[in-house]
């Protein structure tokens, strides 16, 4: 049982590590540089504990229903509260966003050794951290939302952390502006909470209340308040989703995801892995029981979702840069966890969250112990890395596995459940429509198997390609600027213990996370764990909390072939018979090839067109005119006024004293006058 | 006189006493930190004594403290409003001692004098808020008065002389404006008692076809108001404002432009809130009136200033005037919920920690670099960081910009006021966000010039301990104070219970 404040450290130990590190370690220069990661590591760990703490005393039963506390209270049912929602999801959320959160930082003590910045990026990472835990905790939605918009800023300022390159300075921009769109819808949905606050009021409710609104979506007839129902719900719904589509990375605002790995790699791993990118999916959830009141918001999500999985997973068999690989996959199983959530499953979709937290973190961590070895992240020029790094090869075999969903790897267990969930469907969408995104993804398994397995070959099999030495001479040779993250250094060999700690516990989890759940649903493990434990803990969470279906053999089975298949396809393209050497088979493709190395030419149509052409030829000329002649003609307005008023004033303000109560006593005369003539 | 009586006024004769001890003390010894220390110990005892009349109202339930046979009963109402204000002054008194720390250092002599007058005057300040008589409330106001006239001609040059005078003067004359008005009041309802003059006009039924019922109560009103109107510093009233901050010690200014402020605004609230409480529906377009008036006048000479002093005195004037609109959101009949009052005396906690803070940053500054002008202050942040940043929190405070203080308090002020679902009110709270907007362009010039210029000297800036801490423990309070309002909007809320009942 832990107490409110002991909440509140978790939020508020990297809030004072930022602080500090801003206003006492920066400033020390950087002979000190080293103690801003110990106390970001300090922070976290304390956070980490108090986590696992909270999630053990809430899985065991204790409710923590803490009473908010006030900060602005706007009209009768609208009241801004600093509060602590602690259900199942943010409990889990926390332990994945702390734990995850620890070891990228432990991680980037060594990975960040020497950067003359070291004590910014720490600063940065801990207000990131703190800026994610806020947003988890927080029980009113104004609350929520300005820590949505913190993590925002502060993903911006990681992703430009090398903001002296141009292209991380441009990819920090994309992914704050791209996101932005989708907040837009966040923000409306609030506006729209609050406009509706007097029915909100009338039944005692708090419009800005997440629970409330939960109330407020449920009908009446099922002990609801149903204050917000059919077109109006679906609206709302619709807004959130914007927001979470935003940062999830969803189709069509997906494009920001794979630039924003110009970041250091840990950022990437923090960032695109457990954290920010899941606040999409963590929204969802969190106003989960507003949208499954709204089919056919529910049905948007979960086909967007299922889409986005395709989508993603083709635009990773394409790439060449390791981490762009990463972005598309990340981008991918968040298609898979959105689609899950549409099509009800919402205990499988949180399930997959927490796994995929952990393999894809170190799968992320394993591509940035590449690169500190061979100086590059584009695979054409690594191969053969294997017997340099043997803990980072097996580490990131397990995590390509489980990311797969190979038996009996955590990601199996969670992706199972979710497509098990959309063959049986789960009556929160039509049948049709979970069949449909069923075979979308179990399409996206086949495709995930084969690129993640491209990058196994393509990253550790075969000959060494020359590395980031290579990349320079080629780039030199072809007048090109070199990508980020190039250098000379290449040094193979394993790399440091800070480094390979972390992953290797990552690793471990990547194995064991799918089993802590107990999936399987054997009665109970060591007598610990009870059947279906975590599914059924997240249940617990929602009124109506619904059940994971018995584990089935048969899907299992499928799913695995699958994906089998799709691993043997990359054997046989990248390994065997004839192994890799240095022309991607791929590039026979043609045209789809083209399509797919060119991202469907998203990019080009958003930042051509739309910016371009719609953007700065029309809106950018209409505002600007505004602006010249409007806001700027009442800004001239108002100095004029003030300079003439304040010289008439100046007049009177003469410094005699014999002035002021004459004016003053004009100034009583007129009040009488004016009350005689206006009575 | 009982013993009881005493005890209802200890606080404020507590705050006496301290004044002759530190008088006293100054001529025995000459060491002027003991004077800042005890000076600063001393206002434990009348916090004490104020908390333990807390604890005692609370305990008893009742609205306020009363003994049979009590003869303060009829003039002084000591209520959690007043003790409300007890705090705040005892507060910001506090503050200013500590601050004064290296001020005094530099005086020859009359340290002594400095504080005992500045105790003095905070003395009236805590009769002022819990007088319920109109005797009373002149008295008071005249112990606040002539302590601050001397205070202001305080430092040996012509510009403090000049301040002293004109404070003098003015004050003279607000109150003989004030008194012509009481008089008024006294003939038509036969008592100088607030109670009795609730109940006279209400049975006279005042509100009738001619404002105020009468000519001699609109009179009486209006000439009531001038007075007020120079303790608030509102416009047309405020001319003597930059006068005064400019030539004045700094930190007789930090005292003057938030306790007297406040005590004002307590005076003016009894008054009008539970005297013409009847009267409503007469007086808040003329307080509507005066706060779009000061709040425009205020703004818009702030911007011409150069001096920072002068321009923080017409800063005062437009936060008079947001103040003024929570005054005039008197709820309209049959609507319980207002909280127009309670917004004022939020506004006036937040408007406390913010000035002062900038005050506080002012006084260190100035101490230092002998100039009170804007462009001295250029890169300051590099000469001084904590005094920079503090000033330009404080700035930003005053725009209200959250997460301080009084973007709630202005937030709470102009809801109190679209609450009333006048018009003019609606339109009053336009006037005052344009006006919020036109305030940010010269707080904001202060911290470009501090923060984005080169310094034209590069010698470091600083202060002692005690300052520090005053200064530290007041941008607390104005970060405090935005993070986490509830506990002292409640106790705003539980301090008007007095007003409403009438």
């Amino acid at each position: 049982m832990l107490t409110e404040p002991l909440v509140w450290a978790i939020f508020l130990l990297p809030v004072a590590s930022f602080l500090l590190i801003g206003v006492v370690v920066r400033p020390l220069g950087p002979s000190m540089a080293k103690a801003a990661g110990y106390l970001t590591i300090l922070a976290l760990g304390i956070g980490f504990v108090l986590s696992l703490w909270l999630l053990r005393s809430s899985a065991h039963g204790v409710v923590y229903d803490f009473v908010p506390h006030l900060w602005l209270n706007l009209a009768p049912g609208a009241s801004i509260q600093m509060g602590l929602l602690l259900d199942p999801l943010t409990n889990v959320m926390l332990v994945v966003v702390t734990g995850v959160s620890l070891m990228v930082q432990i991680y980037s003590m060594a990975y960040m050794d020497g950067d003359e910045s070291f004590a910014r990026y720490y600063a940065y990472m801990s207000l990131f951290s703190a800026s994610m835990i806020g947003l988890v905790l927080a029980s009113n939605i104004v609350q929520m939302y300005a820590f949505w918009e913190l993590v925002g800023l502060s993903s911006y300022l990681l992703i430009g952390f090398w903001h002296e390159r141009p292209s991380a300075a441009a990819a920090a921009k994309k992914a704050f502006i791209i996101t932005r769109i989708g907040d837009v819808g966040f923000l409306l949905a609030i506006i729209f909470l609050f406009f509706r606050a007097d029915e909100f009021a009338a039944q005692g409710l708090n419009a800005l209340h997440i629970p409330d609104i939960w109330q407020a979506a449920a009908p009446l007839a099922a002990g609801g308040a149903g204050i917000v129902a059919g077109g109006a719900l679906l609206w709302l719904c619709l807004g959130l989703f914007a927001g979470a589509a935003g940062k999830s990375g969803q189709f069509p605002l997906h494009t920001w995801l794979p630039d924003a790995m110009e970041g250091p790699t840990p950022v990437s791993a923090l960032i695109h892995a457990a954290t920010m990118v899941a606040a999409g999916v963590f929204l969802v959830g969190r106003f989960f029981p507003v949208f499954s009141e709204s089919e056919g918001a529910m049905m948007v999500v979960a086909l967007i979702g299922a889409f986005t999985a395709v989508f993603a997973a083709t635009m990773g068999l394409a790439a060449n840069d390791i981490k762009r690989v990463m972005a598309y996959s990340t981008v991918s199983q968040l298609g898979y966890m959105m689609a899950a959530l549409g099509i009800g499953a919402y205990n499988a979709a949180l399930f997959h969250l927490f796994t995929h937290a952990f393999f894809k973190a170190l799968l992320f961590l394993g591509a940035g112990s590449v690169n500190h070895s061979a100086g590059t992240f584009n695979m054409m020029y690594m191969g053969g890395l294997r017997k340099a790094m043997p803990f980072t090869y097996w580490l990131t075999v397990i995590g390509a596995l489980s990311l797969v969903g190979i038996f009996p790897l955590a990601g199996f267990w969670s992706k199972d459940e979710i497509l098990l969930e959309a063959w049986l469907g789960t009556g929160a969408v039509p049948t049709t429509v979970s069949l449909l995104v069923f075979l979308m993804l179990l399409a996206g398994v086949l495709l995930t198997a084969f690129y993640s397995f491209r990058m196994v070959h393509l990253t550790f099999h075969g000959e060494f390609r020359g590395g980031g030495e290579q990349e320079l001479h080629d780039c030199e040779e072809a007048g090109q600027p070199a990508p980020t993250g190039v250098s000379h250094h290449v040094h193979l060999g394993e790399s440091p213990w800070f480094m390979v700690g972390p992953m290797v516990f990552l690793g471990v989890s990547a194995v064991v996370a799918g089993w802590i759940a107990n999936p399987i649903g054997v009665k109970s493990i060591f007598g610990l764990i009870p059947s279906h434990w975590l599914t059924e803990y997240f249940a617990s969470g929602l009124y109506d909390g619904h059940h994971a279906p018995p584990f089935s053999i048969a899907m299992a089975v499928i799913s695995n072939v699958v994906a089998l298949a799709g691993i043997g396809l990359a054997v046989l393209t990248y390994m065997w018979p004839r192994p890799f050497t240095n022309n991607d088979p791929l590039t026979k493709g043609g045209v789809v090839h083209t399509l797919l190395a060119q991202r469907y030419y998203l990019d080009h149509l958003y930042e051509g067109l739309i910016v371009g052409r719609v953007f700065y030829r029309i809106v950018a000329a209409i505002t600007d005119w505004v602006d010249r002649n409007i806001v700027d003609g009442i800004v001239g307005l108002v100095g004029w006024i003030s300079r003439n008023i304040g010289g008439l004033i100046a007049l009177a303000q003469n410094g005699q004293v014999q002035t002021y109560p004459l004016v003053a006593a004009a100034g009583g005369v007129v009040i009488i006058v004016l009350y005689l003539i206006l009575g | 006189m009982t013993v009881y009586d005493i005890y209802l006024i200890s606080p404020q004769l507590a705050l006496a006493a301290l004044a002759m001890v530190v008088i006293v003390v100054d001529l025995l010894t000459r060491r002027t930190g003991l004077l800042v220390g005890l000076s600063f110990v001393g206002l434990a005892a009348p916090a004490a004594l104020s908390a333990w009349q807390v604890t005692d109202l609370t305990n008893s339930g009742a609205s306020q403290l009363t003994a049979e046979g009590s003869v303060v009963l009829y003039t002084l109402s000591i209520d959690k409003f007043s003790l409300f204000f007890n705090f705040l002054i005892l507060a910001a008194v506090g503050l200013v001692v500590l601050v004064s720390t290296d001020y005094v250092r530099r005086m020859e002599r009359l340290q002594g004098e400095f504080f005992g007058l500045m105790l003095l005057s905070a003395t009236g300040m805590m009769l002022l808020v819990s007088a319920n008589e109109l005797i009373m409330m002149y008295i008071a106001l005249e112990l606040i008065t002539l302590p601050l006239a001397a205070l202001a001609a305080f430092l040996p040059n012509g510009r403090s002389s000049e301040a002293g005078m004109k404070f003098l003067v003015i004050g003279a004359l607000s109150s003989a404006l004030m008194l012509y008005g009481m008089a008024l009041i006294y003939g038509f309802t036969g008592s100088t008692r607030l109670d009795e003059i609730a109940v006279a006009l209400s049975a006279s039924g005042a509100t009738g076809a001619f404002p105020f019922g009468s000519m001699a109560l609109l009179l009486a009103v209006v000439l009531l108001l001038v007075g007020f109107g120079f303790k608030m510093s509102a416009a047309p009233f405020q001319m003597w404002v930059p006068d005064v901050y400019e030539g004045a010690p700094t930190p007789m200014v930090a005292f003057l432009s938030v306790a007297s402020k406040a005590a004002a605004f307590a005076l003016v609230l009894r008054v009008f809130y539970i005297g013409f409480d009847a009267l409503g529906g007469d007086w808040w377009v003329l307080l509507a009136g005066l706060a779009a008036l000061s709040m425009t006048i205020g703004n818009l000479v702030a911007i011409a200033q150069r001096n920072i002093k002068r321009m923080f005195g017409y800063s005062t004037v437009a936060h008079a005037g947001y103040i003024l609109v929570g005054v005039a959101a008197v709820a309209s009949a049959g609507d319980s919920a207002n909280f127009g009052p309670s917004s004022v005396l939020f506004y006036l906690a937040a408007y406390t920690a913010a000035n002062l803070t900038a005050f506080f940053a002012i006084v260190c500054i100035g101490n230092r670099i002998n100039s009170d002008e804007i462009y001295d202050y250029a890169g300051m942040l590099r000469r001084a960081p904590f005094l920079a940043i503090t000033l330009a929190l404080a700035l930003i405070a005053l725009i209200g910009v959250p997460p301080t203080g009084i973007f709630i308090a202005k937030i709470y002020v102009f809801a109190a006021a679209i609450n009333t679902g006048e018009s003019l009110m609606t339109w009053l709270v336009i006037i005052g966000v344009v006006n919020s907007v036109v305030s940010a362009y010269y707080y904001l010039r202060v911290i470009k010039v501090m923060f984005l210029q080169t310094p034209i000297h590069t010698e470091r800036v600083g202060a002692s301990w005690p300052v520090n801490v005053a200064l530290g423990v007041a941008t607390l309070a104005l970060l405090w104070l935005g993070v986490a309002p509830g506990a002292l909007l409640g106790a705003a809320e539980q301090a008007v219970s007095v007003l409403a009942g009438g």
